[in-house]
Parts: C-alpha cells; sequence; structure tokens
C-alpha cells in the first residue's frame, strides 16, 4: 500500500487486515512497491494535492508503472486513488494523472437542487455489462465521499455505475487494474468482501 | 435509487467514557466508547458520530486513542466533534482514523478555519457544526458553550459562509431542541439545507421515528442524528431505516 501520506491510509490498512491480508506493507519505498504481489492506492481530499505528494516520492512513478503496467500484479485504487488512474484530474486547475485508463475527473453537476455535493453517504453499486470477466466488483451499496468523478473516455472500462442526479461512475477495470469511487474500508461487510476478493484475485 | 438518507447515532464522550451512550445489555462496558461504537457497526448504522465533551486537556488526548481504537475494529464512516480548535487538531483527528472533523466554538471565532481544513485536507472531512437558538420568528442566533452563550450571528447567515468557505457538510443542532425529545427545529434545518448545497444533518430533539423522517421531507436533511432514542434502546437502527423507507425516501436495508 503506497504511503504518500493519504488521510485514509489506516482505515485502508485495518480494512485489508480484517480481509484476511497476512502482509501489508505501508511503504514509500519504491524497491518494496518492485516486488509487491498487490498494489493499493488509497486516497482522499483534493486530486491535485495527492498527485503532487504521490509524484513527490522519488521513483514511485516508475516502480508503479514497472509493477502495474509491466508486471501486471493486482491494483486498487480508491477514491482519489481510483481518480488518479485518469489522464487528467480538474479540481482546482489542471492536473496531469496516471494516464492508465483514459479519461478526465470533473466536478459533479448539480443538475438540481436536491443533488448535494459532495456525493455523501451510502449509494448502489451497479454492474455494467462491461465489468469484465473478473468478479471482483459486486452489486451492493457502498459509501461514498467525494466532489469530483472520473468520466473514462471508453465506456468499456466502466465496471459499476451509481446514480446521484444522474450516473456516475463506481469503478473502473481494465486487465489487472480495479478503481473504485466509493470506500470499501467504510462500507461494513460489503467493503470487505470486497478486499477480501481482490486479495484473492488473478486477473 | 440515489444517495440513502443516512441515519447517524452520536455518542457523547468525556475524559475517554461514553457518558450518554446505549444501554445494550450485552455490553461488558458500557462505559467504552469503542465497544459501543462496534455495537453501531454491526446494527448497520450508516455513520457514526463521537462528540467529545471532554473538559480538560487530558480528556482530549485520550480522545485519539478511542478514535485510533475504534477505526481498527470499525468499518463505517466516523465523524468526531468537540474541542477542536485547530488545523493541527483536525489533522490529528484524521490521521487517528476519523473521516470527517466536526468544528464548532473556533469557526464562530474564526470562520476561516474551515478553508484552513479544507484546503489542506479536503472538503469531504470538513463538518461545520453549527449550534442555533431561535431568537425570534424566523430568526435563530449562534450559541457557544452548549448553548449557554449567545453570540448575536445570524444562524443561517455563519452556516452559508461556512460552507462558502469550504465546509462539505453542515451539522444543524438546535439548543432549543437538544435533549427535549420534542423533535428537530424544522423550521431552522430547512432554512439552512435551502441556502446551501451542501448536505445537512439535522440534529438536537429526537424523541421519535417520526421526528426522523420529519428532518428529511420538512427540515430538507439528507442526514439525521440521534442519541437518546438508540442509546436507550426505544428503537434500533433498523427501525429507524424501516420509517424512513415507509415514507417514501431512500435508506439502506
Amino acid at each position: 500500500m503506497i504511503d504518500y501520506g493519504a488521510g485514509n491510509l489506516h482505515s485502508v490498512y485495518n480494512a485489508l487486515k480484517a480481509a484476511g491480508a497476512q502482509h501489508v506493507a505501508v511503504t514509500a519505498d519504491p524497491k518494496l512497491v518492485r516486488g509487491a504481489k498487490r498494489v493499493v492506492l488509497p486516497g482522499v481530499g483534493a486530486f491535485g494535492a495527492c498527485r503532487k505528494e504521490l509524484w513527490s516520492i522519488p521513483g514511485m512513478i516508475d516502480a508503479l508503472e514497472e509493477s502495474v503496467l509491466q508486471k501486471r500484479v493486482p491494483f486498487l485504487g480508491i477514491c482519489v486513488g481510483m481518480q488518479l488512474l485518469a489522464d487528467r484530474g480538474l479540481e482546482h486547475g489542471s492536473h496531469k494523472g496516471l494516464g492508465w485508463i483514459g479519461g478526465e475527473v470533473h466536478l459533479i453537476e448539480r443538475t438540481d437542487p436536491h443533488i448535494r455535493v459532495p456525493h455523501m453517504g451510502w449509494n448502489d453499486v451497479g454492474l455494467t455489462p462491461h465489468h469484465g470477466d473478473h468478479d471482483l466488483i459486486d452489486e451492493g451499496e457502498a459509501y461514498f465521499l467525494h466532489s469530483y468523478h472520473f468520466v473514462p473516455e471508453d465506456g468499456h472500462d466502466i465496471a459499476a455505475m451509481t446514480d446521484h442526479g444522474g450516473g456516475l461512475v463506481a469503478a473502473v477495470a481494465r486487465d489487472n487494474i480495479v478503481g473504485v469511487q466509493f470506500h470499501p474500508e467504510k462500507s461494513q461487510a460489503y467493503g470487505i468482501d470486497l478486499l477480501r476478493r481482490f486479495l484473492e484475485w488473478r486477473p | 435509487m440515489t444517495v440513502r438518507i443516512r441515519v447517524i447515532p452520536c455518542l457523547d464522550v468525556a475524559d475517554g467514557r461514553v457518558v450518554k451512550g446505549v444501554n445494550f445489555v450485552d455490553l461488558k462496558d458500557a462505559g467504552d466508547p469503542v465497544e459501543q461504537a462496534q455495537a453501531y457497526d454491526a446494527a448497520g448504522a450508516d455513520e457514526l458520530c463521537f462528540l467529545d465533551i471532554s473538559a480538560s486537556y487530558e480528556g482530549r488526548g485520550t480522545l485519539l486513542d478511542i478514535v485510533k481504537r475504534t477505526a481498527e475494529v470499525c468499518f463505517m464512516p466516523l465523524t468526531v466533534g468537540g474541542g477542536v480548535g485547530s488545523v493541527e487538531d483536525a489533522r490529528a483527528l484524521l490521521l487517528a482514523g476519523a473521516d470527517k472533523v466536526a468544528v464548532n466554538s473556533a469557526a464562530v471565532k474564526r470562520p476561516e478555519i474551515m478553508a484552513d481544513i479544507a484546503d489542506r485536507m479536503g472538503s469531504q472531512c470538513a463538518v461545520a457544526s453549527v449550534d442555533a437558538r431561535q431568537v425570534e420568528p424566523g430568526r435563530w442566533e449562534i450559541f457557544t458553550h452548549g448553548g449557554r452563550r449567545e453570540t448575536g450571528i445570524d444562524a443561517v447567515e455563519h452556516a452559508v459562509k461556512l460552507a462558502e468557505l469550504g465546509a462539505g457538510e453542515l451539522l444543524v443542532t438546535s439548543m432549543d431542541g437538544d435533549g427535549t425529545q420534542a423533535g428537530y427545529d424544522l423550521e431552522l434545518t430547512r432554512a439552512i439545507a435551502d441556502a446551501v448545497s451542501v448536505p445537512v444533518v439535522a440534529s438536537g430533539g429526537v424523541g421519535n421515528l417520526q421526528h426522523l423522517v420529519e428532518g428529511v421531507t420538512k427540515g430538507h436533511a439528507s442526514a439525521v442524528l440521534a442519541a437518546s432514542i438508540f442509546h436507550f434502546g426505544t428503537h434500533t437502527i433498523a427501525e429507524a431505516h424501516a420509517a424512513l423507507r415507509k415514507a417514501g425516501l431512500p435508506a439502506r436495508g
């Protein structure tokens, strides 16, 4: 699990342990990331701030790309950790993301006054026909907490949707890469089950 | 469906012990906040709120330990409020495992603290706590020190300002209603909810399940907070969810 100072680091760690993870290294060491069997990228707060912190760790982006794109180890991005998969985030300016899944991160539009932003609380995770041949994401209810949302270029990368004044992407997936907008570490049994499947996932 | 109405039990904590808390018979130690948090987690509460009412500095220190131990065993969102006076206080609570931090008096003294927290750690974790009393029909003012000290500040204007500065949520407590079990101040809740775009949590005065429903249908709140009706076993979280659903509102369960 990448330690770049994200606020939900300990919660994600605790949830991974509860899901049965034997050994979780919370680390900012690119060497450990290169040797990892699975990689988790947490994240809360603003896209630009998270990006700055992650990119400021010498060698970390190279290590992530070697591990996830070349060795193809299973990867899970959570909340802003999922949004960082995009090409760009448009929160307080334009910030470049990892670009592993094409698309941009936009502010949630208030289509009517009943729609509150941040999107805060439990909402549906509904699978799309493109959720792939893995069964990592399940139908259910999960806890969301975000003001910005990932708009992928290619609809085939969208694994699950939710509804908040219109459809919002709840999860993206491509090959060995999965990102969830919601917080599995805060989604009680639904979230722990998802993390358990991630720990066993062989994409 | 859409985002669910959140049902939030609130635990008052002083010097590391629950002051007003749940009376579940199977608890080994009814004063232990962590054990109570686990009970609410198991009961399917949508979020949990700890309100620290410790008078002393030492009491506050134990709060961090409680938050840390709660985050190790509860996988639900946790808001912590009470005595948050600085960005450093907020950061310490978040690092200990809180998901959101509620700021009260400090934002009365200096509203810009909301911007400081939101800019550093994100709006999603910055909750502005608004404690108000009605002073004349259609006008409410901010009161501090548990509702005893008046400030002369208009509550709706203050709430709007804190949301504009970056608060991602407003916790609106009627100090007139708190503890009365006579229901939320629906006019106050609605006046604020209609004036902002962020979610509003209704708080103060819940005595029955219909009060929770009215907090949403008449108060326009996105979440309903209550203490006594859950702690004393009058109603369960599941009953609260069922009452909301019966009223045609989206709720879990």
